[in-house]
């Protein structure tokens, strides 16, 4: 074994959003020795600009329980999503939110001093009837209060950080069980193995995949990328999240909330044209449909501005207090990046690049799952995955808002609670394996060289990479435009073996951090447009003008890319926990 | 649109030096981040600077742009005296470029104990709290933990290791001012001492960078009168 230094811990998470902060919480509170490991210092994680905030049944606003939660969540997912995890994210959510608030988020309050709560799109009372008030919200800075007192809890707690190192790969055993990772210290380019008997995955997703998003430049899908190389497949990649409302051109998100709290979408003619798409719950319908319909809008030549491509969201109605107290964020953005005051004028928004339902399959443990022989779902032997890179799936075919931080929490806790069980059965470290630590390394260092490559930069290929997501996997698809794209971002999966990165120093190289963030996302772009091309039908955020209709007998059903294995599938649980099924039905909003 | 940029990589340079880039092409509305990596990803990929989310939320990108700290991501170019002099964030030890090792600043963040405490048993519900008391963390918990203010500190300079800085400090405030916090005494007790808290001398520094606005000066201020409170 090549002379690298070894730490052990009980459990290694990589990511420290707001998943792996709450799972390492949990670990550390139950005296288990956890490391952190992140490419950021934990608070620059993408949960912190999180806006609107997280859906619970508190009823502290309008009457609310779980069941409707439930309801709206399947619905929501166009019926992909499974109904066992669905249940349990639902009952667990008012505990998760309460735990939060003894953890010290500012969340806002009521007059009598509960936990404020908004309306948000796809939510409704008993079960499809008047709309619910159930995202509970700090401002509009929800996932920046989440991530900073999770933080800070792990810093009482002394959990063990190592921040800004990069995890390289997982390193298994003969048997394929997962005994930690390869990591390097981005710091001096030094690399350590992290020996763990259980690892969390626990990175966020790949908004980076697209060329314009309300993601940060560090979503680049690692966890999935590192997951994908292990030989695990992921699921459910074609279901990408356009945002209704990032800021046109741009990208910045502007927060659902803003339309919870009263805002409305105006096409060139004034009109509120969400009446059309969803007559009974207007803006407040589900992400997929109020995207379609402004992207329906500017095709159609409904769209403002000179270029008639966006819609207007218009908030000036609400009165500056109001803008000010519950939306003070996303106003200083839209100064700050438009010169528009949203209390004076509207915004100009399009639907935009946010989040990635699919991802590292999981039960609702959090142990990640592959079919193995006949089984659909063998638990693979300390491997764990959470949050944005998991795919539970609680989302399915389209996330609602408010449960991604609902997701990230009540799935973090739930990986940490079975990784004490596991950890109490498996007390000793195994024997690793050198052939896993050596492609690890390999992968390393092959940026050191000098000619890594004879190709092109690191630069050119992500760039094009984005584009070609854009064109060819976009909000509406068809084979033509899908079967174009498969074919580019093979190509470019075939230069990126030649590419090349110039800086070879150690201390603080980006350079080297970039290319083989690169290498991630070309991983989870071959899985998502392969998957998109794959699945001939409309269901949730996956909509093909040329299967325009959901086809329940045929493609209810998850999907699972492995790389170079192509497109497989699983059934979709339907089966709840406690409660009757939610059949499929027509979705109307 | 010319910049001059600061530059050290320990691997190769004996020591730092300033090295001047322009861009041809300059887009409307262009942030000062955008400007960086279009530099980095066609001039010179070995340029390094903290970057994540891109709108002012994650902290990542502060540095020091014509000798004042802010964020780069919601620094318009175009709002910049030319050539942009862009360094590193002052009184911290540089690790190369515009990256500067912010352990202490860490470590004085961690040493107010940046969390609530809560002695009483935990309710099954929300701890009450009504919107008069919550809005008092408004202009507290917002702090992004970028650094701005700290290292434009002149006191922060002189004894990083012995006074806290405005960003610790607004986070001990934050805490002190948490209806629901239950350890304001030892909170108090804590910052004690001539250099903790008592090395600020209102300078004010860190209110005209913040880059969210917010006033730590005041959130001293506020200590100080706790204390002296207390002390009566």
């Amino acid at each position: 074994m090549p002379d690298i230094p070894i730490r052990q811990f009980d459990s290694l998470i990589i990511g420290a959003g707001g998943g792996g902060l709450r799972a390492a919480l949990h670990l550390s509170s139950a005296d288990a020795s956890v490391a952190v490991v992140s490419k950021v210092f934990p608070t620059r994680s993408h949960t912190v600009a999180a806006q609107g905030g997280m859906n619970a049944a508190l009823a502290n606003v309008l009457p609310d329980n779980w069941h409707w939660h439930m309801f709206d969540t399947v619905k929501g997912s166009d019926y992909l999503g499974d109904q066992d995890a669905i249940e349990y994210m639902c009952r667990a959510a008012p505990r998760a939110v309460y735990e939060l608030e003894h953890f010290g988020v500012p969340f806002s309050r009521m007059d009598n001093g509960t936990i404020y709560q908004r309306p948000f799109g796809g939510q409704s009372q008993n079960f499809g009837g008047d709309q619910a008030a159930r995202t509970c919200a700090a401002a509009d800075r929800t996932g920046h209060a989440i991530l900073h007192s999770l933080y800070q809890q792990n810093i009482r707690a002394k959990t063990h950080f190592f921040d800004e190192y990069f995890a390289v790969d997982l390193l298994k055993d003969e048997q394929g069980c997962v005994l930690g990772a390869l990591a390097f210290n981005i710091h001096n380019g030094e690399p350590v193995i992290i020996e763990a008997k259980t690892t969390l995955l626990a990175t966020g997703g790949a908004g980076q995949l697209f060329r314009t998003t309300t993601n940060a430049l560090i979503n680049t899908g690692d966890g999935m990328g590192m997951a994908l190389r292990a030989g695990v497949p992921l699921q459910d990649m074609e279901f990408f999240q356009f945002h209704p409302t990032g800021i046109a051109g741009r990208g910045m998100l502007i927060t659902e909330g803003a339309r919870g709290e009263g805002g409305y979408l105006v096409n060139a003619d004034g009109e509120r044209l969400m009446e059309r798409y969803a007559p009974k719950a207007k803006d407040l319908a589900s992400r997929d449909v109020v995207s379609r319909a402004i992207a329906t809008e500017v095709r159609e030549g409904r769209g403002c501005g000179p270029n008639k491509d966006h819609v207007m969201l218009k908030l000036d109605h609400l009165g500056e207090a109001v803008i000010q107290k519950r939306l003070p964020g996303i106003r200083q953005t839209c100064i700050t990046f438009l010169g528009i005051d949203p209390a004076e004028a509207p915004v100009p928004v399009f639907p935009t690049a946010h989040y990635t339902m699919g991802g590292i399959p999981t039960n609702r443990q959090g142990q990640v799952v592959i079919p193995v022989k006949d089984t659909p779902e063998e638990p693979v032997p300390g491997l764990y995955a959470a949050g944005e890179c998991a795919c539970v799936s609680v989302h399915g075919a389209n996330r609602l808002g408010g449960n991604s931080l609902l997701d990230i929490l009540v799935f973090g806790r739930a990986a940490a609670g079975h990784i004490i069980d596991y950890l109490a059965e498996n007390r000793y470290h195994r024997k690793m394996d050198s052939n896993s630590l050596e492609s690890a390394l390999n992968r390393m260092q092959r940026w050191d060289r000098t000619g890594n490559g004879d190709g092109e930069s690191v630069s050119v290929l992500r760039d094009e990479l984005k584009a070609v997501m854009e064109n060819h996997c976009s909000v509406f698809r068809n084979e033509e435009v899908l079967s174009e794209g498969v074919n580019k971002v093979e190509q470019i999966a075939e230069r990126f073996k030649h590419a090349r990165i110039d800086d070879r120093s150690s201390v603080f190289n980006t350079a080297r951090v970039e290319a083989l963030e690169l290498e991630n996302l070309v991983g989870v772009a071959l899985a998502t447009i392969h998957s998109a091309y794959a699945r001939q039908e409309s269901r949730g955020a996956h909509s093909r003008i040329d299967y325009t209709e959901r086809d329940d007998i045929n493609w209810m059903r998850h999907s699972l890319y492995s790389l170079g294995g192509g497109v497989d599938y699983k059934p979709v649980r339907t089966k709840p926990i406690s409660v009757d099924s939610f059949p499929p039905k027509a979705r109307v909003y | 649109m010319k910049f001059s940029i600061y530059r050290y990589n320990p691997d190769i340079d004996k020591k730092p030096y300033m090295q001047d880039f322009e861009l041809t092409e300059v887009e409307p509305g262009m942030m000062l981040l955008a400007a960086l990596l279009k530099i980095k990803d066609t001039m010179d990929e070995s340029l390094s600077f903290r970057r994540s989310c891109g709108e002012g939320v994650c902290g990542s990108d502060g540095m020091n742009i014509n000798g004042i700290n802010g964020l780069a991501c919601i620094t318009p170019v175009a709002s910049l005296k030319q050539p942009i002099e862009v360094r590193p964030l002052p009184g911290l030890p540089v690790i190369r470029d515009l990256i500067i090792d912010m352990d202490q600043f860490y470590q004085n963040y961690r040493e107010v104990k940046p969390y609530l405490i809560v002695n009483d048993p935990m309710p099954e519900v929300e701890l009450p709290q009504t919107p008069q008391q919550r809005e008092k963390l408004d202009g507290l918990y917002e702090c992004i933990l970028c650094a701005c203010c700290s290292t434009q500190c002149p006191s922060f300079w002189w004894n990083p290791d012995k006074y806290l800085g405005p960003a610790a400090l607004l986070q001990a405030s934050r805490f002190i001012e948490d209806s629901r916090d239950q350890a304001t005494e030892e909170r108090l007790s804590a910052l004690e001492g001539p250099f903790k808290l008592f090395r600020c001398h209102t300078i004010m520094s860190c209110v005209q960078v913040c880059p969210k606005g917010l006033n730590p000066t005041k959130a001293i201020n506020d200590i100080k009168k706790m204390m002296l409170k207390r002390s009566l």
